[in-house]
This record gives C-alpha cells, sequence and structure tokens, in this order.
C-alpha cells in the first residue's frame, strides 16, 4: 500500500501551504492594487495634508502643538480606514474572487488572518504618515510664527494613537466579515455610533449604561494621557462589542458559508 | 485523478445535485457535459471545498481538496472566468496568484503570453476585458502552479472559434502529457472534440456516462450512397446486407462501415458516402435532455 499512501501524504504537504507573512503581503497588496484602494488611501492622505493648514489658520494658537496636529491628520483615516476594511472583506463577495481566493487557501480563517494583519500593517503605516504630515505642518507653522505648541508627543498618545487606527481597520473588516455587504457594512458602521452618541447626549438616563458601548467615546481617552482603570474598562468593553464579537461572527460564518 | 462518490447537495428541499460519482483518470480529458442548471458548477465547487457536500465524498490527488497543502500547485481551477476583480490589471491578478502559490512571478508574465494576452492587454483593467480574454486570464491563473490537475468550468463560453480550438489543444497537449482534465458545458459539441470520457448529467442525477467514443458512436447502422443506386443494392444483396434505397438512392443497412464498404469494393461499386446513419446515442439523449430543458424554461 505504501506507492496508494506515499503520493496522498505528498499532496497534503508539499509544496506547503503559503505562511501568514505571503498571505499577508498579498492582502496588503490587494488592499492597495485596484482603482479605488488607491483612491480611498489617496484621500486619507490629502484629509492628512489638508488638516494642516486648517490647524495653523484657523485652530486658537495654543493647540497648534505637534501633538494636536497628528490628532488632525488621523482624521481622514479615522473616517476612511474602516472602510478600507470593510471593502476587503466584501469585494471578495461582490467581485466574487472569493472563489479564487478560498481556492487557492481552503483555510478560510487563515486568509481572514492575513487581511487582519495586513490591516494592522496598513493602519500603522498610516499613522506614520500622519506623523510626517503634522511634523511638516508644525515646522510651516513655526516658520510662518503661528505657533509657540510643542514638539513633544507622549509615547502613551502616540501608542494609542496608532492603536485606534489599527481598531479602525479591524473593525472594518469585522463589520465587512460579519456582514458580507459593502453598502450596508458600510451604513452601519457609520450610523451605528452616530446613533449610540445621539442617544448618550439627549437621554440622560442612558449617558452612564452607554458609556460603555458607545465607542466614540469610550476611545476617545486612549488619545490622551492617563487613561483611567474605569476608561481602560469602557473602552475594553466596547472594542469588545465592537469588533472582538462582529469578528468572531465573522470567523464562524466564514467557516461555514457556501463560497459561489 | 479526480474521485466523486455519491455527491449529493440539496437547498432547503431542492435536490441540486443527487448521487454522482464518476473518476477522471490521469491522461485523460472528462467532458462534464449537461443543460444548464442541471447541477454542473454545483459539483465542481464541491469537488473544490467550496461547497460543502449534503451527501458524498470527493478526492483530488487521492485526498479530499481541502487537504491538500497548497491545492493550487496541484490543481488548476477555474470556476468562472467573470469572477475577477475588474480594478486589477490581468497581470496584477496573475502576480498575486503566483505569489499565493509561492511560484516565481516570471512564471505568470510567461504564462500571459501562452494564452494569448499581449503585454498590452495584460497591463489593462479586466474591467475592459472581453469573457474571451478573461477565459483566457483564468486559463493562465490555472497554470500557473502547474499543476496536474485542472477543472474548468464552461472555459470555453466567450471564446472565438479560434480561441476554441486554441483551448482544445491546450486541454488535449495537458491530457497527454499525463495530465487529468475536468471540463464542464452545455455543448455537446464542445465536448465531443476533445473529450475521451464524457459525463452526462441532468436535473442534478447522472444520465449517461462512459468512453466518448463509444458513446457517440452509431448504433442505427450505416448510411451509404452511391453514384449507381442499383448497382450498389445488388452488390450489398450479394454479401447479405439488406436495405432498400431512399428517394436520394442512400441505403441505410443494418452494417458496419467495414462490411458495406468490402461488398461495395468486391463488387466494384464508386460510395459516394459512407457514415454512420444517425449520431449515436449521446446526442439524441443530450437533445432530449436540454429541449426538456428549454420547454420547462419556455413553460415558466
Amino acid at each position: 500500500m505504501s506507492t496508494l499512501t506515499a503520493p496522498r501524504a505528498a499532496v497534503t504537504e508539499a509544496p506547503p501551504a503559503p505562511g501568514l507573512a505571503r498571505l499577508t503581503e498579498v492582502e496588503l497588496r490587494k488592499m492597495t492594487d485596484t482603482r479605488s484602494g488607491r483612491w480611498l488611501l489617496a484621500l486619507v492622505a490629502v484629509t492628512a495634508v489638508v488638516m494642516m493648514p486648517v490647524m495653523i489658520f484657523a485652530a486658537p494658537p495654543e493647540e497648534r502643538t505637534f501633538a494636536n496636529m497628528v490628532s488632525a491628520a488621523q482624521l481622514g483615516g479615522a473616517l476612511l480606514l474602516p472602510v478600507v476594511g470593510i471593502l476587503s472583506v466584501t469585494s471578495e463577495w461582490s467581485q466574487r474572487t472569493a472563489l479564487t481566493t478560498f481556492a487557492l487557501v481552503p483555510n478560510r480563517h487563515r486568509v481572514l488572518v492575513a487581511k487582519l494583519l495586513a490591516g494592522a500593517l496598513l493602519g500603522t503605516a498610516f499613522t506614520v504618515v500622519s506623523l510626517g504630515v503634522a511634523a511638516l505642518g508644525r515646522a510651516v507653522a513655526g516658520l510662518l510664527g503661528r505657533t509657540g505648541g510643542g514638539w513633544t508627543i507622549p509615547p502613551q498618545v502616540l501608542a494609542g494613537t496608532v492603536f485606534l487606527a489599527i481598531v479602525g481597520v479591524v473593525s472594518g473588516l469585522a463589520f465587512g466579515a460579519l456582514l458580507t455587504n459593502a453598502p450596508l457594512a458600510i451604513t452601519l458602521s457609520f450610523v451605528l455610533p452616530v446613533v449610540l452618541t445621539t442617544l448618550t447626549e439627549t437621554v440622560r438616563r442612558l449617558r452612564e449604561p452607554l458609556g460603555w458601548i458607545d465607542v466614540t467615546r469610550a476611545l476617545a481617552p486612549l488619545e490622551t494621557t492617563g487613561v483611567t482603570a474605569g476608561e481602560w474598562a469602557r473602552a475594553a468593553t466596547s472594542l469588545a462589542v465592537w469588533v472582538a464579537l462582529p469578528l468572531a461572527a465573522g470567523f464562524y460564518r466564514l467557516a461555514r458559508r457556501e463560497i459561489t | 485523478m479526480i474521485e466523486v462518490h455519491g455527491l449529493g447537495k440539496r437547498y432547503g428541499d431542492v435536490a441540486a445535485v443527487q448521487d454522482v460519482s464518476f473518476r477522471c483518470e490521469p491522461g485523460t480529458v472528462t467532458g462534464f457535459l449537461g443543460p444548464n442548471g442541471a447541477g454542473k458548477s454545483t459539483t465542481l465547487r464541491m469537488v473544490c471545498g467550496l461547497t460543502p457536500p449534503t451527501t458524498g465524498t470527493t478526492a483530488v490527488c487521492g485526498v479530499p481538496y481541502r487537504r491538500i497543502a497548497n491545492p493550487g500547485r496541484h490543481v488548476g481551477v477555474l470556476l468562472d472566468a467573470s469572477a475577477m476583480h475588474p480594478g486589477r490589471s490581468g497581470r496584477e491578478t496573475l502576480a498575486l496568484t503566483a505569489r499565493v502559490l509561492g511560484v516565481d512571478t516570471a512564471r505568470a508574465d510567461e504564462l500571459l503570453g501562452r494564452v494569448g494576452l499581449p503585454a498590452k492587454a495584460a497591463g489593462r483593467r479586466v474591467r475592459g476585458y472581453s469573457l474571451g480574454m478573461r477565459q483566457r486570464l483564468g486559463i493562465a491563473q490555472a497554470l500557473v502552479g502547474d499543476p496536474g490537475v485542472l477543472i474548468l468550468d464552461e472555459p470555453a463560453n466567450g471564446l472565438d472559434p479560434e480561441g476554441i480550438f486554441w483551448m482544445r489543444t491546450l486541454l488535449r497537449e495537458f491530457a497527454d502529457r499525463g495530465g487529468t482534465v475536468l471540463l464542464s458545458s452545455h455543448l455537446l459539441r464542445e465536448v465531443e472534440a476533445v473529450a475521451d470520457r464524457i459525463v452526462v448529467i441532468a436535473g442534478g442525477r447522472i444520465a449517461a456516462q462512459g468512453d466518448a467514443r463509444e458513446l457517440l458512436a452509431g448504433t442505427d447502422g450505416t448510411r451509404v450512397r452511391a453514384a449507381d443506386p442499383a448497382a450498389l443494392g445488388a452488390a450489398l444483396a450479394a454479401e447479405g446486407i439488406t436495405g432498400a434505397p431512399d428517394t436520394t438512392g442512400a441505403f441505410t443497412v443494418a452494417a458496419d462501415a467495414a462490411a458495406v464498404g468490402r461488398a461495395a469494393a468486391a463488387h466494384g461499386v464508386a460510395l459516394l458516402e459512407l457514415r454512420p446513419a444517425a449520431d449515436g446515442g449521446l446526442e439524441a439523449l443530450f437533445l432530449s435532455l436540454t429541449a426538456r430543458d428549454t420547454a420547462l424554461e419556455t413553460a415558466s
């Protein structure tokens, strides 16, 4: 029977399956090699640049610090990076490239993990770009004599900024994996946080309980120094509701669904 | 090698595929033939691990598809040529596949030439491709990993006659080198020119399968015609072959072409025509399946 079993062992082992690093590289490339993907990323970068003159000329002078400029440069990414994450998953279904993707990599969870890693890399790279743009903005503001603000950015704030950028892409991926429909995922990921924030601001009694799931409010402290234990708990809870839960459901759904 | 055993798929109350079993051996081209909606694509998706079957098992290279470590290196799959991202160029689409499979991207460029996509077309985005160009790109994608097995769903769709001839030659050569090919089609003519074996599916069930030549061979006798029907009739009668001429002077007889030819030669009768009386049972079977299918579509 060795002649029969030998080739079986071979195809299940060699050539080896693509490693996670390779798949992450491929997914990163897929996020950036289409025209729509490039437009989105260009828009994110342009927003960062456009925010600089806004900061230099419109913000109160004492707020024209490097740290605030970084925060301003992140604005476009905070809005659009979730969309990049959503499209990375949903385009597999809408363009039906899932047929090829999952025929080549039958371990579907590996593909989703690679997308998450690629999204994290993209979020980090975008923060690096923001830092560069903000440095330029702060330098120009200094040359124009329009700032006395500092050049420093506290490490916790920097870490929080990178973290939030990553959370943005990852939450997009989670929504995309759960809903697999771009219009629905994009709409919900924009509308739901706004609804929550509006509710907490208008209904006083909901303010305290919703503070645990209102992702906008719960994550805001992470971009500051001196995050309290309570703030950490609220941030973690809202992330569990907005990212971890949909992601887990997305993983579950992907493993079972038929790919057509 | 592809093995399908007792495969079935139900969607609620609808049985899309029922008890489908067949084998594809190395060195052969198997035509998977059936009217639209017969269950061909569902079966192929189940073979490729994309659709979970309700019953039955499938194996490619001896194991279930999803257990192959790097399936693209063993099995070239083209399930739908229109399922490509329109915003990516042909070259980029192929380069991505090459990266996933871990093969040299130079091979991707070489393949573009081989499938007849010149550099200029390869650099354009897939959005502007005709279906025929997408089929060529899809074939290139299936071949990137240098597989031993090809699974192609309606690969001739959208190809022009030259493209169909090219595809046949490519698949024939692939099988002659020891490869296994499974291709589906809803057109008998497309399949009969290249397939060694034919599996006919209709309404989710296997309607017929076997050696292509046997399935296509005439079973209704031989049609023979000569310039002089009277002389031919005499020659046939003398050899014990019975039959009466029709209005054109042609005879349809219950003997094979060799016996009829020998009879004519022995009596010095010059023949104008000598061929199977009708196409085989497969043609009739397939036409009836397609006709029923069309009738149902028209009715609904």
